[in-house]
């Protein structure tokens, strides 16, 4: 059991790192895939959304991590 | 299908795999220099066996899922997984966390290694080491090769990118037999974030059925992109040296 969570774990390590930035960045994609399937947004305008969502969701994880940083 | 399509796949799988590559590499040379090579090659043997184990089950249900969907759902997780890559790139880059010194692993390593020298499973631990560096770096490549590759039927020149550099850093290893600590791991790191970045926010757009300008070569532009938004935040981030002193 403790082998399969460890697996488990490994597995969700390769996409989280800092959660933070896992849960803005899942936000943002959730987001445009609704306003997009909802036909609010055009797909090319969710895509560009997407983009522009995504480095703002990065930066805040950065801007973070240097708050975090500082002694 | 683009040349810079295929080039953008072909290219992303080869740094990504190499960075892997050379992770296990020290792994297994950690237990080969430390127990033998028997238990480092048997427990780096084992690994790929399962790897390749892994590719056949999941290959064919690839082929199960409608296209739409895999790209959208490979999109999100490699946007997920680039921006895990180029976050700890760009802090590395910027001087808040420390580099990844593969000497360092190394000697980490050949330490806990000679702390069960005395164990009688000493042989069967080091090749459990192995295993575990080769299988969980492995897997890494393994989604790497799926991810940029599923999308636009690219998995063949994924794996060739992938497979050849698994065979450099092996080649490497065997002829220099240490740790490959030269390599600029951040700076490939900080390409193949970007690039992944890039490939999981054109599939993701083409699973919400965006129509690309340019096509396939907007990869590209959305790589170089992210590389300038990447390169603009470390510089940004780096903390600013104190000013000289007037005389």
């Amino acid at each position: 059991m403790s082998a399969l969570s460890a697996a488990l774990r490994e597995l969700v390590g390769l996409f989280v790192d800092d959660s933070a930035l896992a849960l803005l960045a899942a936000l943002v994609i959730a987001i445009v895939t609704l306003a997009t399937k909802l036909g609010l947004v055009p797909p090319l305008w969710g895509a560009f959304g997407l983009v522009l969502g995504c480095a703002v969701a990065l930066a805040a994880s950065l801007v973070g991590a240097r708050r975090g940083a500082r002694p | 299908m683009s040349s810079a399509t295929i080039g953008s796949a072909l290219g992303a799988a080869f740094l990504a795999s190499f960075v892997e590559a050379v992770e296990a590499l020290t792994i297994v040379l950690a237990v080969g220099l430390s127990r033998g090579w028997r238990p480092a090659l048997s427990g780096a043997g084992l690994a790929l066996l399962a790897l390749a184990a892994l590719v056949a089950l999941l290959g064919p249900l690839l082929g199960l899922i409608p296209i739409g969907l895999l790209q959208y759902a490979v999109g999100v997780l490699l946007i997920l997984f680039g921006l895990r890559w180029l976050r700890k790139a760009i802090l590395r880059a910027a001087g808040l966390i420390p580099l990844h010194d593969e000497e360092r692993a190394f000697a980490h390593e050949t330490q806990s290694l000679a702390q069960q020298a005395a164990d009688k499973r000493a042989d069967f631990l080091g090749g459990l080491v192995a295993f575990k560096g080769v299988l969980l770096e492995g897997v890494e490549v393994v989604f790497i090769v799926i991810a940029v590759g599923a999308g636009r039927g690219l998995i063949g020149a994924a794996s060739i990118g992938a497979a050849a550099a698994c065979a450099l850093v092996a080649a490497l290893g065997l002829i220099i037999h240490r740790p490959l600590a030269r390599v600029p791991e951040n700076a490939l790191k900080f390409v193949v974030g970007t690039m992944l970045t890039a490939f999981g926010l054109f599939w993701t757009g083409e699973g919400l059925g965006a129509p690309w300008p340019g096509g396939d070569w907007a990869i590209l532009a959305l790589a170089l992109l992210m590389a300038l938004f990447a390169l603009a935040m470390s510089a940004l981030l780096r903390p600013q040296q104190p000013a000289p002193a007037a005389s």
